[in-house]
């Protein structure tokens, strides 16, 4: 009786996560002109306006890049420090993980006023680095988490075993380590990608006039009304989000079976 | 250098460009604006460098940022509390079903990867005049005339749940995963119900996943300023929006500086409180 009360629940929980993105997808095919009920038929005319528009082209370019570079400084540094963590005995290391952890901890509203007044004290202007520098710093966080957690998983003995056998701790680094830590590094680096293309918040304080990203250009095309456009646009993001991390995931998984991992 | 010596330089050569990116970007940016909520913000528009009280004297004792800091708590409450009621028992499910535990977590997490503007906007298609529930209630006949139900504080605490919600599962789920269910049936055995199991043994052993899953979501939410702007309506401002009131559009740089620390101050206390009694350990096993 009680778990059949827990089984209902969760489907009930299930459905309130999916069905207001369901009903997205749904309504971006819909032929009307209003982004709205009744349907009065399927149509990819919104899709087709959509690869038109000069706005939200230059949005889905910018994000790409802003997420591409957040993704390799992010992974760089965070890929660096788990080294650190994890293979060396570090005076403080629990002080210094909580440190580079704290991105998360504080509000990003107060993360993105400190960072952009400071900047501007420096003369750094509302730029493009102002909003890269800004994502970089809270992708780290997440980066350095999904790195330490599998670099604890790998043991040091093939590490050992390969300078053992006369590799330098250079080669050990590119031919044992690395590949086997990968999955984590791809995963990581994919996290990074994901939360700055997503950001709106932080990326409102920080974007620099003219410039906008995919969220804030959806978020200034829900100033009118919501069309039938951002659904679509909507349709085409929850493709990308969701596909890409299965396919990350997919691949991540086939280089772990190759590599023995 | 003796190898020694090169051998203890080697994890703060690896730690320097990851700790120096925290510090120059975090750190002091915040010591930055501690010192600039005390500047002046004057009528020329230029800011007066000292040592002022006047932003702290408004921030604080001003009813109307009161209000808004209670209201932000209060809603942050409540959807951490509505979040924890409605993910307990789904993590429950998850942890303990026979079928296959890593495809429904999956599931689970496939809506935290959409765009967070999307999921919010995704509920005026379901709540508004001409929105799906609407829809079909005209269409069964159950109602005449379109319910306005959008842009009021329950379809902001809707917006905030349904983006907060997988944080809550995820770290309930991790919690209850690493308890031997052989303790369970030990209570079982022992003459307990399947209840008394529950809320004797399992329930307190997972208290602390949903201790890291509540304050997750009680921060975020406490902190989020597009959701009360896309879902709510005109007096339903966050605090996190009149720091950008304050930045963006008035550009009084001193205000919004003593209002960030404000809300950091809050948020911080209870980050502070919890890590007292609980350790980050745990909050960092449901984010990684």
């Amino acid at each position: 009786m009680g778990w059949n009360l827990v089984r209902i629940w969760t489907i009930l929980v299930y459905t309130f996560m999916f069905l207001p993105v369901a009903v997205v997808v749904l309504l971006s095919f819909n032929a009307s002109q209003f982004g709205s009920f009744p349907m009065t038929g399927l149509s990819f005319r919104w899709f087709v306006e959509l690869a038109q528009n000069e706005a939200i082209l230059r949005a889905f370019r910018t994000s790409i890049v802003l997420g591409l570079l957040t993704a390799m400084i992010s992974t760089t540094l965070g890929v660096l420090a788990s080294l650190a963590l994890v293979r060396y005995k570090v005076p403080g290391s629990n002080l210094i993980s909580t440190l580079l952890i704290a991105p998360i901890l504080v509000p990003e509203v107060v993360l993105a006023v400190a960072l952009l007044l400071f900047l501007n004290f420096l003369q750094i202007n509302k730029s493009f680095t102002l909003l890269l520098l800004g994502h970089v710093i809270f992708t780290l966080p997440f980066v350095i988490l999904v790195v330490q957690a599998r670099l604890v998983s790998i043991k040091r003995d093939v590490e050992e075993a390969a300078m053992s056998l006369g590799a330098s701790p250079r080669q050990t680094f590119f031919q044992v380590t690395l590949p086997l830590m990968l999955p984590a590094v791809l995963a990581g680096a994919l996290f990074a990608f994901t939360i700055s293309f997503d950001d709106i918040t932080g990326t409102l304080f920080w974007k620099p006039g003219g410039v906008e990203t995919v969220p804030t250009q959806i978020f200034a095309m829900l100033r009118n009304s919501i069309s039938p456009e951002i659904n679509a646009l909507g349709t085409v993001m929850i493709v990308m989000t969701v596909g890409l991390p299965l396919l990350g995931l997919a691949i991540a998984r086939q280089v772990a079976k190759k590599s023995g991992g | 250098m003796s190898v020694e010596a090169r051998e203890a330089r080697q994890p703060w050569i690896l730690l320097s460009p990851a700790l120096s990116a925290v510090a120059l970007l975090l750190f002091v940016p915040l010591l930055f604006i501690v010192v600039y909520s005390f500047w002046l913000r004057t009528a020329t528009g230029a800011d007066q460098v000292g040592f002022y009280l006047d932003n702290w004297q408004e921030a604080l004792t001003d009813a109307f940022y009161r209000d808004i800091l209670l209201n932000t708590l209060k809603i942050a409450a409540i959807t951490t509390l509505v979040c924890a009621l409605m993910g307990y028992p789904a993590a429950y499910f998850i942890a303990r079903s026979k079928g296959n535990k890593a495809i429904l977590l999956l599931l689970l997490m496939l809506p935290f990867w959409i765009s967070y503007i999307i999921r919010t906007m995704s509920w005026i298609n379901i709540l508004g005049v001409s929105g799906a529930f609407n829809s079909v209630m005209l269409s069964v006949g159950i109602i005449d005339e379109p319910i306005q139900m959008l842009y009021n504080e329950t379809t902001v605490i809707l917006g905030l749940v349904h983006f907060l919600l997988p944080f809550m599962v995820l770290n309930v789920f991790v919690s209850l995963d690493g308890i031997d269910t052989n303790l369970e049936d030990a209570a079982n055995s022992l003459g307990a119900t399947r209840w008394q199991a529950f809320t004797n043994v399992t329930l307190p052993l997972s208290l602390p996943g949903l201790a890291a899953g509540g304050l997750l979501c009680f921060v975020l939410g406490a902190g989020t300023y597009i959701t009360p702007l896309v879902l709510g309506g005109p007096t339903d401002a966050m605090f996190a929006n009149l720091v950008f009131e304050a930045i963006i559009t008035q550009l009084n740089w001193p205000l919004g500086s003593a209002l960030s620390l404000m809300l950091l101050v809050v948020l911080g206390a209870l980050v502070l409180i919890y890590n007292r009694y609980l350790g980050m350990a745990q909050l960092m096993k449901g984010l990684g």
